[in-house]
């Protein structure tokens, strides 16, 4: 633990980290990407998320949905995660023991977990249950867990910035 | 003016309260952020059928598939900022989001047009992958207008960056 503290603490010296905790406008011109492609990843996941639980689309085809939705859905991600470890950089310390962020990193893992267990489990039988007929419970289940999921790491999110700036 | 404005939404009694329920305002964020996200998804959603990207059902379809969407989600992120405005006055302070309130008008307006030119141009041919390319650029005008708007809608620095 003594060793993983004195790595983040290594961490905001490098240049980059510097950059976020020092510049007087970088931290928050980040912090706008940031929360642009969040809304982004949100919104795409909660679509294949609405079609698999039943709630909405259902006259989608998941297979046609699901090749229209992921594409944005990752490229969302990847500036979401860049930006949002620029800024973890800046003050990774702090971050670190922050209740509502590490709250927010958990989830995001349960949150990858249920991606894997769906894609090499669930997803296998797609062209059985791929349009005009009901999803098998599994998949309804991974688009529930999913929903919920990102409401909450949203919402951890916010609560991040308020507990550290309160 | 935008300056006395905000002090005295600061001042009202439903501002004090708001701020004296510490969850009360990031929850409400939330639900502007998730909202915005829907709002942002139904558009892209839309473009990516008119584009050709997506060539499953028509045009039309696809636009009245989520311009419901679109709309519930606009009123609940136009609700949620309004009762943000009380709840974090602070907002109107700055240029970036008198910015984002046009461009949102914008955004708007180029949404309900991408929807509708297929119908006015009676692209309803089924599995046709064109669209017409007068909204394959109102589509684009659109997309780039709401992420437009929600970088504005965060970016309360800009102000202060460019010394305002």
């Amino acid at each position: 633990m003594k060793a993983f503290t004195e790595f983040l603490h290594w961490v905001e010296t490098t240049p980059l980290a510097l950059f976020v905790s020092q510049s007087t406008y970088g931290f928050s011109a980040i912090d706008m990407f940031h929360i642009a492609s969040v809304s982004v990843v949100f919104g795409m996941i909660a679509i294949l998320d609405l079609r698999l639980t039943g709630m909405a689309f259902s006259d989608f085809s998941v297979a046609d949905l699901t090749r229209q939705v992921l594409p944005w859905t990752w490229a969302a991600f990847a500036v979401a995660a860049i930006t949002g470890g620029l800024m973890f950089s800046g003050q990774a310390v702090k971050y670190s023991v922050n209740f509502a962020f590490l709250a927010k990193i958990a989830l995001m893992a349960l949150a990858g977990l249920n991606v894997l267990v769906f894609h090499f489990i669930t997803y296998r039988s797609i062209a059985k249950w791929d349009q005009g007929v009901p999803v098998p419970w599994a998949a309804k289940f991974a688009g529930a867990l999913s929903l919920v999921i990102w409401i909450a790491v949203a919402a951890y999110g916010r609560f991040t910035a308020y507990y550290m700036f309160p | 003016m935008m300056a006395e404005l905000s002090q005295w939404f600061g001042s009202l009694p439903i501002s004090l309260a708001m701020r004296r329920i510490t969850w009360l305002v990031p929850m409400l964020q939330t639900l502007h952020i998730l909202s915005i996200g829907f709002v942002l998804s139904s558009i892209i959603m839309i473009d990516l059928r008119i584009w050709g990207v997506s060539r499953s059902g028509t045009a039309i379809a696809r636009g009245e598939r989520f311009m419901p969407w679109m709309w519930t989600a606009l009123a609940v992120a136009t609700l949620t900022g309004i009762a943000l405005m009380f709840g974090a006055p602070r907002s109107w302070r700055d240029g970036a989001f008198v910015a984002k309130l046009y461009l949102m008008v914008g955004a708007t307006a180029a949404t309900a047009a991408t929807a509708a030119l297929p119908i006015m141009l009676r692209r309803n041919q089924c599995g046709g992958k064109d669209a017409g390319v007068p909204a394959q650029l109102v589509g684009i005008a659109a997309l780039a207008l709401w992420l437009g708007a929600t970088l504005a809608g965060r970016g309360r620095w800009i102000a202060g960056a460019l010394g305002g």
